[in-house]
């Protein structure tokens, strides 16, 4: 549709952009803006704001907020989430790696039915499937029972309720969100690459680390974000299988929200998440670029 | 298989570890037993109790109305968005833009709508929730679609307005039916999506109007139950469906 028709002139051609782009995008455009942009800047605004008596605001600027995040209380948490949603992403990646690579291995015909059984629960309700470890951590449940059962330990022990439970929650919810991307920079990675490394001596381990691990990094960074960065908005899971005990920040920001009805401090801590995701973001693009560079001079070499 | 060796252990171990806890979950909604721990004896109980709650049929019918409204206005929503960004736009900042909603932490979007409405003095309710599932599930609609678009083939588009078909019939007899399958996969996301959807809908949510997934979080927060157990279940069972099909759909047109 962009190809111009030869009688056309210039002119009509923009013109006809222009109104393609009003057309279709124009409705899209208006409503994203409406409906995700002004609001996430309404948050930026409200961070420079009082807190009104009942929520909302008073109109008058102030730092107290971003002052205020400073305290060792909130320190206390950032470190504490930044902790969990790091052991968490560490955790997924350990496991989504290795699951990643196995996939790619797999035969073609089997590959989608793996990917999409990565996915499935992904799609499915995000507060049953915190729910379902309730079930299985709980002090009655399965996992106890049988460690009990099979002599290992002599009487239920506490799983549910503690940090541990908050990460193996965490990592079951964004499992998916990194097998994904890794196997897409995995699928991508020109296996010569990796077949050279051997034939010029290196051991399959050498070839892996030196070849195939720094090459499939970008995909491994997107996969890290999209667990860190959800990990500490997370209140949910840390209310369910942490029992309250773990305080993470998006804890904190529902608290202000809902609760405490403290809006502005809640969008600074909220501007905390956002500015994290935006420099990690950033990180990703910086790394990639360097990587697919060295990835087309080592390739044009080998 | 055989060639993967040791990776079989990742590999099996990662859909141990994503599937028996659902197999947990659905087994245990089974159960005769009050008690959601100990397996006494087969029973369909809790099922019947489903449809007697009140609050849960409530529940039902407050997603359903979200979810069938928030699926109509994102699927057409979206597939204009995605039809006018991959044809006329192709800028990978307002595709970014696009997509933005479907990337943005989902607690950042619930308190920006939350802030947004209370503003602007819209009254939270079913309807502010219907406004908030649109954003998002408008741009995964728009993702679905453009990929869609990335591989079908314009020329048939060209050749119906150089035979003299307005824009307008070109657009309903090509344009819609060649990017179909995209749709309905991103319209089926949608759905799914906005029946799932808890933390952008408890906090643009009033009070009087829960949906299910509100339903569920407020009952988890009492204890298990397996009556939560039952509802989980069949949650689960829509979701899988819906989701294998938006599957099937665009793949069974790939390889066409």
């Amino acid at each position: 549709m962009s190809t111009t028709t030869p009688t056309s002139g210039r002119g009509a051609a923009r013109r006809r952009a222009l109104i393609g782009r009003t057309v279709f995008a124009g409705p899209g455009l208006i409503y994203i803006t409406a409906f995700m942009a002004i609001p996430v800047l309404l948050v930026l605004v409200y961070s420079f704001f009082q807190r009104g008596r009942f929520g909302g605001i008073v109109w008058e600027f102030t730092f107290d907020n971003y002052v205020r995040a400073f305290e060792p209380v909130y320190i206390q948490v950032f470190s504490n989430s930044l902790v969990i949603a790091g052991t968490t992403t560490l955790l997924a990646l350990l496991i989504g790696y290795p699951t990643a690579y196995a996939i790619a291995k797999l035969p073609a015909r089997w590959r989608t039915v793996a990917l999409v059984m990565v996915v499935l629960p992904f799609w499915t309700n995000f507060l049953i499937r915190t729910y379902a470890w309730i079930i299985l951590l709980n002090s009655e449940g399965p996992i106890n029972s049988s460690l009990v059962d099979a002599g290992i330990i002599s009487a239920p022990i506490g799983l549910l309720y503690t940090p541990g439970a908050v990460i193996v929650g965490l990592v079951y919810a964004y499992l998916p969100l990194v097998i994904l991307p890794v196997y897409a920079s995995i699928e991508r990675l020109d296996r010569q690459l990796v077949e050279a490394a051997g034939n010029l001596g290196a051991s399959r381990a050498r070839a892996f680390f030196d070849v195939t691990l720094p090459l499939t990094l970008p995909g491994v960074m997107i996969g890290a974000i999209f667990v860190f960065v959800p990990s500490l908005g997370n209140f949910v899971v840390p209310e369910l299988l942490g029992g309250g005990k773990t305080v993470m920040v998006g804890n904190l920001i529902r608290d202000q929200f809902l609760e405490a009805r403290d809006w502005p401090f809640g969008a600074v801590l909220a501007l905390f998440v956002i500015s994290l995701l935006v420099i990690l973001f950033a990180m990703q693009a910086a790394i990639s670029r360097r990587i697919n560079g060295t990835g087309k001079r080592m390739s044009s070499r080998a | 298989m055989h060639k993967l060796g040791w990776l079989r252990v990742p590999l099996i171990g990662t859909y141990a570890f994503l599937y028996i806890p659902i197999a947990v979950l659905v087994v245990m909604s089974f159960n005769a037993s009050k008690n959601p721990f100990t397996w006494t004896g087969f029973s369909t109980q809790w099922y019947s109790a489903l449809f007697n709650n009140d609050l849960i049929r409530q529940g039902f019918v407050n997603t359903m109305i979200v979810a069938v409204g928030a699926t109509i206005l994102a699927t057409i929503l979206g597939t204009l968005l995605a039809i006018g960004v991959a044809r006329y736009f192709r800028s990978t900042v307002v595709e970014a833009y696009s997509l933005a909603p479907a990337i943005i932490p989902d607690l950042v979007l619930a308190i920006g709508l939350l802030a947004f409405f209370s503003l602007i003095g819209v009254t939270l309710s079913l309807f502010s929730v219907l406004l908030a599932h649109v954003v998002f599930g408008m741009a995964f609609v728009a993702a679905v679609v453009i990929a869609r678009i990335g591989q079908t083939d314009s020329s048939l588009e060209e050749a119906s307005r150089d035979l003299g078909a307005s824009a307008f019939t070109t657009f309903f007899r090509i344009t819609l039916p060649s990017l179909a399958p995209g749709i309905i996969a991103g319209a089926l996301l949608v759905f799914t999506l906005s029946l799932d959807e808890f933390v952008v809908t408890y906090f643009t949510n009033g009070p009087t109007t829960p949906t299910l997934p509100i339903v569920i979080y407020s009952m988890v927060r009492f204890g298990v139950t397996p009556e939560i157990n039952a509802l989980a279940a069949l949650l689960l069972l829509v979701s899988f469906t819906i989701v294998i099909s938006a599957q099937r759909i665009t793949r069974l047109t790939d390889s066409v």
